[in-house]
């Protein structure tokens, strides 16, 4: 790239082939990601084929088809990813908004700088603090939780050791808190002054500034940072597999210790001492996972692109 | 965390070890094996059970270290399944595996193609015993019968203070305590190994088989050995399954044997095995033994993990056969065996079972 990034001649005809260049370059590298997708894509098709109508023994003692097999896996893979999401949203766009906004520069800029941190803390470290760490402190919460909330069916009978459907999405929530922020901060910072100087003029206060056009101008930013973390929350292996105790009870309840795992941490932990069979049952549900992350960043841009068509009428 | 330090120690150790031989063994019949295992070299590949990661990683140590480094030893732990398929398809030289060869999927047949058409060598090399651990304030010994272990692990136990516990334990002090089961959330030989001893020994009350995945939902999941021994260690009123020589400050529960109560040790789990029915209809070079749970001789502790190695009898390739003959006789030579014992915690062949396995893995090359 750095050779077609000096500066273009005007005067000559040059800049035009230096231009050229550049967009071809631009453009390959645009398709070598579409093309490695589309490779990934094969591959899981491919291998993952066979493990779609394996022989009922291959999905193991809770399961008899593929469908019962994945559909756990599924649920937990939402409920988790949920979770993480409920918690991680709301508390990524406050700290957005005050960093870029609220918060004056002497605290913004360290507070930013400290979340980037967060994104830099491998997986691993995550997993580790919340099975030895987080889950035993959770305990007394959630059994307070099972006490007075219990007719709620979230809050079912408690684990012992607090390894809960609700502890990985606790950690999960904290894994994807930096890329919501980082993103968010960035481009609620773009609002462009004119517009948040006009909401003043109107006689807005500093929050109805920030709703009249802040969040409008933001919005499409707003929902690409929570996709983008809740494709991270989907596909998170290690932390799930070493926080989640696994279950294949299909329940309501988050505070249990049988809740199924998710696609990626059940291939983690199915993935060394497998059968042929089971590889490729694994690789379907890779596929699965593929397809599912597919489709809800499918039904989120068409939910933003429709707000935005709204707003421009 | 100690096992940078202790992978530092076995250099040391095994030259230690191979010192201590070569001055007082003389006479013994490890001493011809120590012939096969040096001026050795080239490259050796197996792959197989995770379970024996760590004993190959003492054992390749240590003849490396007798070759002087000319000879590369690799052991690739990636399962059991898979490192079967392996030396079938010729990938590997030899195999470790948690079970037997079997002909159900023609796999005995196939390995025997692979080798020739000869007789397949399968012998033990890694037996440990799995250790019922738990943490339960105030009880220092438990004893409980199979019975009483797999209605803890199926959920139909779930109080400590529960009187198929107390019957066995006449002395303890039992806390009003919930039990918290806790198993393997991955896939693993000790599973199965375990469930295996459940299903073998209480028909009654586990009817499930034995299976690499563990077959119960409820109880607490945990990855890997360390996972459970940490959630064991830090749940009051957890029970759960590991490794024996992984299980640390732990105290393991005593099973039933016979009519006596018996805790896991290394002499146990080589007596299960020493007292073990062969398959029948196995060649001679076939060690392959269904382990028998039900023993009823007290100095046996019947819940081990018995892995074996496989290996062929020729090899094409006259230095993949020397390498292998080396390599496979310092495995099963009693320096082998107490080397493993001290890096990995598995348990010694017994002399019988050992003596056995030296000679069929001399026939290789012979």
């Amino acid at each position: 790239m750095t050779n077609t990034a000096a500066s273009p001649d005007w005067t000559t005809s040059k800049a035009g082939i230096g231009d050229r260049i550049f967009a071809a370059l631009a453009l390959a590298a645009g398709l070598v990601i579409v093309g490695a997708l589309a490779a990934v894509f094969v591959f899981l098709a491919i291998k993952g084929a066979p493990g779609f109508s394996r022989a009922a023994d291959v999905y193991g003692p809770h399961a008899t088809d593929f469908f019962g097999y994945v559909g756990p896996l599924l649920v937990g893979t939402l409920t988790a990813s949920v979770i993480a999401l409920i918690i991680a949203v709301p508390l990524a766009w406050g700290i957005a908004l005050a960093i870029s906004h609220y918060a004056p520069k002497w605290l913004g800029t360290p507070v930013a700088y400290v979340i980037d941190l967060l994104a830099a803390v491998p997986s691993v470290v995550y997993g580790l603090w919340g099975a030895f760490y987080l889950a035993p402190k959770t305990v007394p919460a959630y059994e307070w939780l099972h006490e007075h909330f219990g007719f709620i069916p979230f809050f079912g009978e408690t684990s012992a050791t607090g390894r809960t459907v609700m502890t990985a999405g606790i950690v999960l929530a904290i894994m994807i808190l930096p890329i919501i922020t980082a993103i968010s901060r960035e481009v609620f910072s773009r609002t462009p002054r004119l517009n948040e100087e006009a909401a003043y003029a109107l006689g807005a206060t500093k929050w109805e500034m920030i709703r009249m056009s802040v969040f409008p101008y933001a919005r499409s930013g707003m929902v690409s940072a929570v996709m983008l973390g809740l494709g991270r929350a989907l596909g998170e292996t290690m932390a799930v597999t070493m926080v989640l105790s696994v279950g294949f009870d299909l329940s309501w309840n988050l505070l249990g210790s049988s809740s199924p795992t998710s696609i990626a941490a059940n291939i983690a932990l199915k993935y060394k001492e497998r059968s042929a069979d089971l590889l490729a049952v694994l690789i379907a549900t890779g596929l699965v996972l593929f397809l599912m992350t597919f489709v809800v960043n499918f039904v989120a841009r068409w939910i933003v692109g429709r707000s935005e068509r709204k707003m421009a009428r | 965390m100690n096992t940078p330090i202790r992978r530092a120690l076995v250099p040391s150790v095994a030259l230690l070890a191979i010192f201590a031989t070569a001055c007082g063994a003389d006479n013994e019949k490890g001493g011809s094996d120590n012939d096969a295992s040096t001026g050795l070299s080239g490259t050796l590949a197996g792959a197989g059970a995770t379970s024996q990661e760590k004993a190959q990683e003492a054992w390749y140590t240590a003849v490396q270290g007798q070759n002087d480094g000319n000879l590369e030893i690799t052991y690739n732990a990636i399962g059991s399944t898979d490192g079967r398929s392996q030396f079938v398809e010729g990938a590997v030289s030899f195999a470790g595996t948690d079970s037997y060869l079997k002909d159900d999927e023609g796999e005995l047949t196939a390995a025997k193609e692979r080798c020739g058409g000869e007789d397949v060598i399968e012998v033990p090399a890694y037996v440990s015993s799995i250790a019922i651990a738990f943490n339960v304030p105030g009880v220092d010994t438990l004893n409980l019968t199979a019975d009483t272990i797999a209605q803890i692990f199926d959920g139909k136990i779930t109080n400590w203070n529960d009187d198929a516990i107390a019957a066995d334990n006449p002395d303890a002090e039992l806390p009003d305590l919930k039990i918290t089961p806790v198993h393997r959330s991955d896939d693993s030989g000790t599973t199965k190994n375990f469930t295996d001893y459940l299903g073998k020994v209480a028909p009654d009350s586990w009817g499930y088989e034995a299976e690499d995945a563990f077959p119960v939902s409820g109880g607490e999941g945990a990855e890997g050995t360390s996972g459970v021994v940490e959630l064991i260690g830090s749940t009051e009123g957890a029970i759960g399954y590991a490794d024996a020589s992984q299980t640390g400050d732990l105290t393991a529960v005593s099973v039933k044997v016979g009519d006596e109560f018996v805790a896991p040790s290394p002499e146990g789990a080589a007596n299960t095995v020493a007292v073990s029915e062969p398959v029948a209809d196995r060649a001679e070079t076939d060690m392959a033994v269904d382990v028998n749970r039900n023993v009823e001789d007290p100095t046996a502790y019947p819940v081990i993990l018995l892995s074996y190695i496989i290996a062929c009898q020729h090899y094409d390739d006259a230095e993949e056969e020397a390498n292998v003959k080396g390599y496979l006789s310092y495995i099963v030579s009693d320096e082998g065996q107490s080397e493993a014992a001290d890096y990995a915690g598995s348990a010694p062949l017994s002399a019988d079972t050992a003596a056995r396995a030296q000679e069929i893995v001399a026939k290789i090359g012979a």
